[in-house]
């Protein structure tokens, strides 16, 4: 049952591959600062234009978290975040298949998207003000309200069930992430120690852990749901009640394309009025002859509509996104909740007419 | 006088662009500018593409609060520290792992070097192997060899290997007492250099008394009498002002003493062990460029193997063998980066932390490659130091 995530074929290959890894980490930085030392500074094609030329959307993924972006036993990309470009390419071209996805580690993410290498980072990213401000990036929005917890193997440590008592500590963590950042403030205000153990690979801190390098795993309470079935024995470790942090994730494109920002804001705001209207990937072709005005203006059957192409896509973008992923909720319940093996809640994550914090601005 | 000068001048009178000097002086100068305007440009062209992209820029970002913690730091740091403080802490650890593996894999690299020329068939062997292997490993494999090897074999740290003088060993690391000082510690610490000043004032008179008389004193061993013996002395005399911090179980780790971490420990023996087995192929090669002749003649003259070795060989030996060590150790210090890995947190994993919390690619990439470049002309000016001294042995 355990997999070595993103790294596939035989133990030899994999070391292999790690260091390939090590040497593709090192080539993005220099390839990145020469490609801005090289290019005179022309003004760029807007993204939207580039994307057409080539036919596909190249989107930057996570090297593996179960249920954002984690291939599957036949090698196709599965989770909200994977979902959430289909959505895109769907926008944009009619064909929810039109995309390549690029694996990224948390370090790796920043400049493959600024460096142009990706159009759409969509990694369980943390919106921050420093992400979306110093590092030329735009977030365009939440598409999973999340926090940062604690799992720690109850089997090896049975009398702990709160972050408090885990003073003295080994706390795995993954480096470039605002996890690493969050947890020396959690303990720092809590006044307790601990042994930070650092790796810059989901999957060297997952074996690290696996191995009992580290007593407590710590990421995106979701990420860690992600994580633990991946582990030797899934059912030995618990999460800590303790959420200590906000993490909305989200998906990010380059500062200054106005046209590509809003078009990858839009989708996402499509897939919630979407869920909020009942057009679901099994009726979306009954809804289009509805009779609620509302149903018909969204998917594009208003006579004379421009709610596609004020935007640069098609009228019927709505109806493609929908027919290529369904929406938000039916992507939330396939991807993390009851239709996946990580069974999460919709919680904060509901619709706000039911109680939860997803709230798009409608489409007119 | 001026007459000649004027003769002498002639025949470039026709035209200055058959003049040589100033043929050379042109292209000299064009050279120059040409290297500077590109640099220029490129750097204008960073900065102006940092600024369309929105990218903050420049290296105010050092002074900013890192907010990350590391788990090694040789020097304090804590979140609150700068992220200028901690690329050094990661620069300091970087050198640390660097020595230590410099330092062993020299030994290693000597003994299994001599080993290979050995007389004994089971000792060349094994030497032959131990060479053949980790000659022909990935470095990056050796560091997972040791380091999944660490972690498969040991026990967690509630099961530690209990190691005599209170030490454990486990998966977190090797755990030692940390000596604690008292008071009039320092007494400890002045007979340590006053017995080196001895020793090497023994030393010194020994010599010149050889010289003279050709009678020879046993230095070696005075010597380890004064640097053992004198500091032993004033510890008594101060009453024995030492206490140890013994690791002891707390609920998840062992908590006092000194602990080795894995990670610290696996990249080290990695090194080493890698970097040794070029080392003693080094060393077969420099004493088998000392020539027979010369083995022969210190026999004649009566000397046994031992000293033949110490005395006429090696000395002649490290005149081959420094040079390429040199770039050993270079490859050494660079290889550790490969640390990344690991989670070891050398240079290149904080400055890449820092790189990334920051987003500064551009800068982080800089530090990284000055700090490298200044870690390798250090080691270089150094082991020219040693070989300059070495050359001027010979006689
Ligand atoms: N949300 C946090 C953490 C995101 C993150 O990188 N999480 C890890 C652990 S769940 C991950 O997804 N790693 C996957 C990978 O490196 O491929 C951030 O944006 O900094």
């Amino acid at each position: 049952m355990k997999k070595d995530q993103g790294c596939l074929g035989s133990r030899g290959a994999c070391k292999a591959e790690k260091g390939l890894w090590v040497m593709k980490h090192i080539a993005i930085g220099i390839l990145g600062a020469a490609a801005l030392g090289f290019t005179a500074s022309a003004a760029s094609a807007g993204t939207l234009d580039t994307v057409k030329q080539k036919g596909f959307i190249q989107c930057g993924v996570s090297t593996g978290l179960a249920g954002f972006s984690a291939p599957d036993d036949k090698g196709e990309w599965q989770g909200i975040d994977a979902d959430f470009c289909r959505a895109v390419a769907a926008a944009v071209f009619g064909d929810g298949t039109k995309v390549k996805f690029t694996p990224l580690s948390a370090k790796e993410r920043f400049t493959a998207l600024q460096s142009g290498e990706v159009d759409i980072l969509s990694r369980n990213t943390t919106w921050t003000i420093n992400r979306d401000t110093a590092l030329g990036l735009n977030f365009v929005g939440t598409t999973y309200y999340d926090g940062q917890g604690f799992m720690i193997n109850a089997k090896k440590l049975p009398g702990v069930n709160s972050a408090l008592q885990l003073s003295g500590a080994a706390v795995c963590v993954q480096t470039g992430t605002t996890t690493e950042l969050n947890l020396a403030d959690y303990f720092k205000s809590n006044k307790m120690e601990y042994n930070p153990v650092v790796f810059e690979k989901l999957e060297e801190v997952n074996a690290a852990y696996d191995a009992g390098r580290c007593d407590v795993y710590t990421t995106d309470q979701s990420g860690l749901y992600g994580i633990r079935l991946t582990l030797g024995s899934p059912a030995d470790h618990v999460v800590l009640p303790e959420i200590i942090s906000k993490e909305p994730l989200g998906p990010a494109v380059r500062q200054g394309d106005d046209q590509w920002y809003h078009i990858v804001k839009w989708t996402y705001f499509a897939l919630l009025d979407a869920e909020e209207l009942g057009i679901t990937k099994a009726n979306v072709d009954e809804m289009k002859n509805s009779d609620n005005p509302e149903i018909k203006r969204v998917l594009g059957q208003e006579a004379d509509t421009k709610i596609g192409t004020d935007l640069g896509v098609s009228n019927d973008w709505v109806v493609n996104i929908v027919k290529a992923v369904g929406n938000y909720g039916e992507v939330f319940e396939r991807n993390v909740g009851s239709g996946s093996p990580l069974k999460i809640a919709r919680g904060i994550n509901a619709l706000w007419t039911k109680g939860g914090l997803q709230y798009a601005p409608p489409i007119r | 006088m001026a007459s000649q000068e004027i003769l002498r001048e002639e025949p470039s009178r026709g035209s200055f662009v058959n003049d040589p000097k100033i043929r050379s002086i042109f292209f000299q100068t064009l050279v120059i500018v040409l290297l500077f305007g590109s640099v220029w440009w490129i750097v204008q062209n960073v900065i102006d593409n940092l600024a369309r992209l929105h990218i903050a820029s420049g290296f105010g970002f050092l002074r900013g609060r890192a907010g990350f913690d590391i788990s090694d730091t040789p020097i304090a740091y804590t979140s609150d520290s700068t992220y200028g403080r901690a690329i050094l802490v990661g620069l300091i650890n970087t050198i640390i792992v660097a020595v230590a593996g410099v330092i062993t894999a020299t030994i290693i690299g000597f003994v299994i070097g001599i080993g290979r020329l050995s007389n004994n068939w089971l000792i060349r062997k094994i030497c032959t192997v131990y060479v053949e292997i980790f000659r022909n490993i990935p470095p990056l494999l050796v560091i997972f060899f040791w380091y999944s090897g660490v972690l498969a074999v040991l026990p967690p740290p509630r099961e530690s290997f209990h190691l005599p003088f209170g030490s454990f060993l486990n998966q977190r690391g090797f755990y030692f007492p940390r000596a604690i000082w008292g008071d009039g510690s320092w007494l400890i610490g002045v007979a340590f250099l006053v017995a080196l000043a001895m020793a090497w004032f023994v030393a010194y008179r020994a010599r010149q008394r050889q010289m003279a008389t050709g009678q020879q004193f046993p230095v070696f061993w005075t010597s380890v009498a004064l640097i053992v013996g004198l500091p032993v002395l004033a510890f008594l005399l101060a009453g024995m002002p030492l206490t140890f911090d013994l690791p002891k179980q707390s609920t998840f780790n062992l908590t006092g003493g000194f602990q080795v971490k894995p990670e610290f420990l696996s990249l080290y023996l990695a090194l080493s062990c890698y970097t040794a087995a070029f080392i003693a192929e080094i060393v077969r090669a420099g004493i088998r460029g000392v020539s027979k002749g010369q083995t022969e003649a210190a026999g004649a003259l009566g000397l046994r193997s031992g000293p033949i070795l110490r005395l006429v060989v090696v000395p002649q030996a490290m005149r081959i063998v420094i040079p390429p060590m040199t770039s050993q150790y270079l490859n050494l210090t660079k290889n550790s980066s490969l640390a990344i890995a690991i989670g070891y947190p050398d240079l290149t994993a904080t400055a890449g932390t820092v790189l990334n919390q920051t987003g500064q690619a551009v800068e982080g990439v800089f530090i990284m490659m000055i700090a490298y470049l200044v870690l390798s002309l250090v080691t270089s000016a150094v082991m020219n130091v040693v070989n300059a001294r070495m050359a001027l042995v010979e006689r």
